[in-house]
């Protein structure tokens, strides 16, 4: 391997080494370092931020606030973010959570990318130093993105409304045949006012499930009035297919695991 | 390629050496300073074989970069052994028939040790879950699980 490894105190200096042909961001080094380990030559050059507070974990008044270099690990141990631990610890195993970051989540190609499919349901921001744009715009655009992210934010979830499934072959450790995240507002008496419901694996990013949240609005978390809801999480997609499972068993096995996660 | 200075320790031993930019340190420690202890498998992050402990943590050094260590504390499997005489999960391992081909052993020996050092007395579970990210195609896994609770009960029979 022949990489140039450039650290920048700054993300704006980063920004601007970023620029330059075959320059790749640096976090944890388990997407971009796997690339150069496998031979990919696009890779000339390795751009890294040294600030600290690109590894800061900010929760106040119910906002929070991931810096780009937080581990997966860090966010399981957080004892004010127990709510997303699931969400960490779906990412790799133990060495790998030590290593991965929000920033570099937010970049995984399917299968991987758990935590970020947990960020979209949460509908969170993802910061750079051009500003903040929602994560829908950020996923859509990210293969041509050439800006350091810095941050992602949203708002702390309660615990009851925000729900995280990861589906794999292999336990505890096991890449993705999908994975779920969903947020649901609801009422004292449990129906719906608000869903937003994340897919991972159902595309080559995380996606919305939009016809299934529109369908369980008005909804009790009932077998029978959860139905349609179900029915319609299919649409839409379009699944990977890679040794772990085919397109086929993906959207065939994706409404009895959503089921599940909405009936738990 | 420019080369690179990188200082950190290993094993309790202050290393310098100068390197290629981008060289991940894996190669560092097995090419340029002779431990051979962290293991190539996949290069990928998926088995664990090359599992170092970089300042208490667990890391893949196949997917760390050399450079980015710098004033690090590193340990391998190779600075285990003490005045000859093994670390426990070291004899753990050789008692419990826990390595056959041998190739994972020293990766799954630090992710061991990184479980046991945080957790003295750890559950089945707990092993289960330290061990996932190491990849061993020989054993099937139970005599490994049974070293690592075997290693943890001698130690508190010595603590105690």
């Amino acid at each position: 391997m022949s990489l140039a490894l450039q650290t920048f105190s700054s993300v704006k200096d980063a920004n601007a080494a970023l620029q330059a042909a075959g320059a790749r961001y640096i976090g944890g080094g388990t997407l971009v370092v796997r690339a150069a380990n496998e031979g990919d030559v696009s890779v000339s050059s390795l751009v890294r931020v040294t600030d600290p507070g690109l590894s800061r974990i900010a929760v106040s008044g119910g906002k929070v606030r991931l810096g780009a270099s937080v581990t997966m690990a860090a966010i399981a141990r957080h004892p004010e973010l127990a709510t997303l631990a699931p969400a960490a610890r779906a990412v790799g195993g133990p060495a790998i959570r030590n290593m991965a970051t929000v920033g570099g989540n937010l970049f995984a190609p399917t299968p991987y990318g758990d935590f970020a499919v947990a960020l979209l349901a949460l509908d969170a921001t993802v910061v750079t130093e051009d500003g903040e744009i929602p994560i829908e715009t950020f996923l859509a655009g990210r293969d041509t993105s050439r800006a350091v992210v810095t941050a992602a934010g949203f708002s702390m979830p309660k615990a009851e409304s925000f729900r995280f499934l990861k589906v794999s072959r292999v336990k505890p450790k096991g890449v993705s045949v999908l994975s779920i995240a969903a947020l649901l507002q609801r009422t004292a008496d449990g129906t719906v006012t608000a869903a937003r419901i994340a897919l991972g694996c159902m595309a080559d990013r995380p996606i919305r499930a939009k016809s299934a949240e529109k369908a369980l609005l008005g909804c009790k978390l009932t077998p029978q009035e959860i139905a349609p809801a179900l029915a319609a999480a299919s649409q839409g997609i379009a699944p990977i297919t890679d040794p772990i499972a085919s397109a086929w068993y993906r959207a065939e096995v994706l409404p009895v695991h959503l089921g599940r996660l909405l009936l738990d | 390629m420019a080369k690179v200075p990188v200082q950190f320790t290993l094993n309790g031993s202050e290393k310098a050496e100068f390197i290629e930019s981008g060289t991940t340190l894996l190669h560092a420690l097995r090419d340029k300073i002779g431990d051979t202890s962290p293991k190539g498998g996949c290069h990928q992050g998926t088995c664990g074989a090359c599992s170092v402990i970089i300042d208490g943590e667990l890391r893949l050094s196949c997917l760390t970069l050399a450079e980015t260590c710098s004033g690090a504390d590193i340990k391998t499997t190779a600075g285990l052994a003490e005045g000859g005489v093994l670390h426990p999960l070291q004899r753990a391992f050789l008692d419990a028939f826990a390595t056959q081909c041998g190739f994972c052993t020293p990766g799954m020996i630090m992710a061991a040790k990184v479980l046991l050092d945080r957790t003295p007395n750890p559950s089945r579970e707990d092993v289960v879950e330290a061990l996932s990210g190491n990849i061993c195609r020989c054993t099937g896994y139970e005599p490994i699980i049974q070293a690592v609770l075997t290693a943890a009960r001698a130690n508190s029979q010595n603590a105690a």
